[in-house]
């Protein structure tokens, strides 16, 4: 939680952008309880609206999950946002520019 | 920047001079100031704002039927709604206001019409008169203890929705407080609005948004007050809510037909007290809420216990009710869409509150479908175009037929034993 995030720490060594992929699809797919595998999501297809369909409900829970887990909490007026659900990548990448553990 | 009565009422006069002769606006600002100034807009132009729950394009084409001579008032660039658009305008150059007469509104003037999903398929319109929603939510004033003071409204819900309509823009309005034009969303932006804005501040939200702000470690300003509405919150999550932002929090509970009709602080007391001169009755098992604001006696979709004369206790919903975060459907109304789309022969949305469905405290519903000749994915395209996304089943099942008895009847058990029995095997049932 945030007593462990700290500006100061350093990220843990960076895996390849690809196990970053995987990871995050893992991580999706356990909050949301989605009947399908991580492997299964198209690392380049929309996350919300039409691809996998997810919701305002969905974006949330992820955005919970992903600052527990990275220490990245999402803000709407960041420039980026528009594209960070375009795709698992995109997520991931903005991950990998922005997380503090 | 605080933007001053002055400024409200040119932009409203502004706005009024381009909605055109038609008496129907869908107003789908989604920034809270742009919705406020088009409704009052609205009202002194003598039109009435419909407010649909969503705008997927079947709602669109079943609004343009109801009011063929609708128009949507949008502050979005890339807004995709069918219908003749009136962008909201600029920004009118600073200090350009010229002293406008602050418009009386007839108590008896139809303000806005929203809807309820009926189970034929058409939407049930419900028309509110500006007299009785402004009676409502002063009332809500009193209740939360607003009553005598100014405050800043955060709302995490939109404008459009009943609660949201009701806790931030008319209670601002009606009562004399300021309103944040911001819909904050993720838990850092709640955070950051909260804390831009002065105190006394108010926070209108609902459960969902409530613990996404509490599990994400995100520091929390303080706050005067914490609203909840759409679905009750665990004792547990109020409890924290409290603790962590050091302030009371109310709960409302009302709906689209009636509007709120009463409240509670869940941390004190699990009962529910009604507004004055709301009375409810139990008719043939059915709940009906009737008086005070309520344009007509109505059947409520909740199971409820009168504990007094005033007070109730809230058991749950109605077996046919669909509530996910606050956006209410029926089980015949989303199985009356699904049967619509060519290739379905048979299919049935149910309850399904396993593990699979449901996360955040979020019950989704889940669907069976015979469609031999589709896939999944194209039901669910299908569907995406006819029922707001929350209703999406979770999963869709495709399945060989479903588990009528001889009689027709289709048992929400049989369902669900049904979809059990096919995940396990990952198969055709």
């Amino acid at each position: 939680m945030s007593e462990k995030v700290s500006p100061l720490r350093q990220p843990t060594a960076p895996a390849s952008a690809a196990a970053l992929v995987h990871e995050v699809a893992g991580l999706i797919v356990a909050a949301l309880n989605l009947d399908l595998a991580p492997a299964d999501i198209d690392a380049d297809a929309p996350l919300y609206g039409e691809g996998l369909g997810l919701d305002s409900i969905d974006i949330l829970e992820i955005a919970l999950v992903v600052s527990k887990q990275y220490g990245v909490q999402l803000r709407a007026d960041s420039e980026e946002n528009e594209r960070i659900f375009g795709s698992l990548r995109r997520l991931a990448d903005y991950i990998t520019a922005h997380r503090t553990k | 920047m605080p933007i001053l009565a002055t400024q409200f009422l040119a932009d409203l006069t502004r706005v009024a001079q381009l909605l055109g002769a038609g008496a129907h606006v869908l107003n789908a600002c989604a920034d809270r100031y742009h919705f406020t100034v088009g409704l009052a807009a609205s009202l002194v132009s003598g039109k009435l704002s419909l407010l649909p729950s969503t705008h997927t394009p079947e709602v669109i084409r079943q609004l343009t039927a109801f009011a063929p001579d609708v128009i949507c008032l949008t502050d979005e660039v890339d807004c995709d709604i069918d219908l003749p658009r009136v962008p909201f305008p600029g920004a009118a150059a600073a200090g350009s206001a010229s002293p406008a007469p602050v418009p009386a509104i007839d108590t008896a003037q139809l303000a806005a019409c929203v809807f309820t999903s009926g189970s034929t398929g058409t939407p049930v319109p419900h028309r509110k008169s500006w007299g009785r929603l402004i009676a409502c939510v002063r009332e809500e004033a009193n209740r939360l203890g607003l009553s005598g003071s100014t405050c800043a409204i955060v709302a995490t819900v939109p404008p459009q929705h009943m609660y949201g309509f009701e806790s931030s823009v008319l209670l601002a309005l009606g009562c004399g407080h300021a309103l944040c034009a911001e819909r904050p969303f993720y838990p850092a932006d709640i955070a950051a609005v909260l804390c831009a804005v002065p105190r006394p501040r108010i926070l209108v939200s609902t459960p969902i948004h409530l613990r996404a702000l509490l599990e994400s470690g995100t520091a929390l300003p303080p706050a005067d007050l914490i609203v909840s509405s759409t679905a009750p919150l665990t004792p547990q999550l109020a409890a924290e809510v409290e603790q962590r932002f050091n302030t009371r929090l109310l709960e409302i509970y009302g709906s689209t037909e009636t509007g709120q009709i009463s409240a509670r602080r869940p941390t004190h007391t699990p009962e529910w007290r009604l507004w004055p001169g709301v009375t409810l009755s139990v008719r043939d098992g059915e709940t009906w809420a009737q008086g005070g604001h309520i344009e007509q006696p109505t059947r409520l979709c909740d199971v409820l216990e009168m504990t007094g004369e005033e007070t109730f206790l809230l058991h749950g919903r109605v077996a046919d009710l669909v509530n996910i975060a606050g956006k209410r459907s029926s089980l015949a109304y989303l199985n009356q869409q699904l049967n619509c789309i060519p290739g379905v022969l048979d299919g049935a949305f149910f309850h399904f509150d396993d593990s699979r469905a449901s996360h955040a405290g979020v019950a989704r519903v889940a669907a069976c479908v015979v469609a031999p000749q589709l896939d999944a994915a194209r039901v669910v395209q299908e569907l995406r175009r006819r029922i707001d996304p929350a209703f999406l089943p979770r999963p869709l099942l495709l399945v060989a037929r479903l588990p009528r008895t001889s009689t027709g009847k289709l048992p929400q058990e049989a369902l669900r034993s049904l979809a059990a029995a096919h995940l396990q095997s990952g198969g055709i049932a």
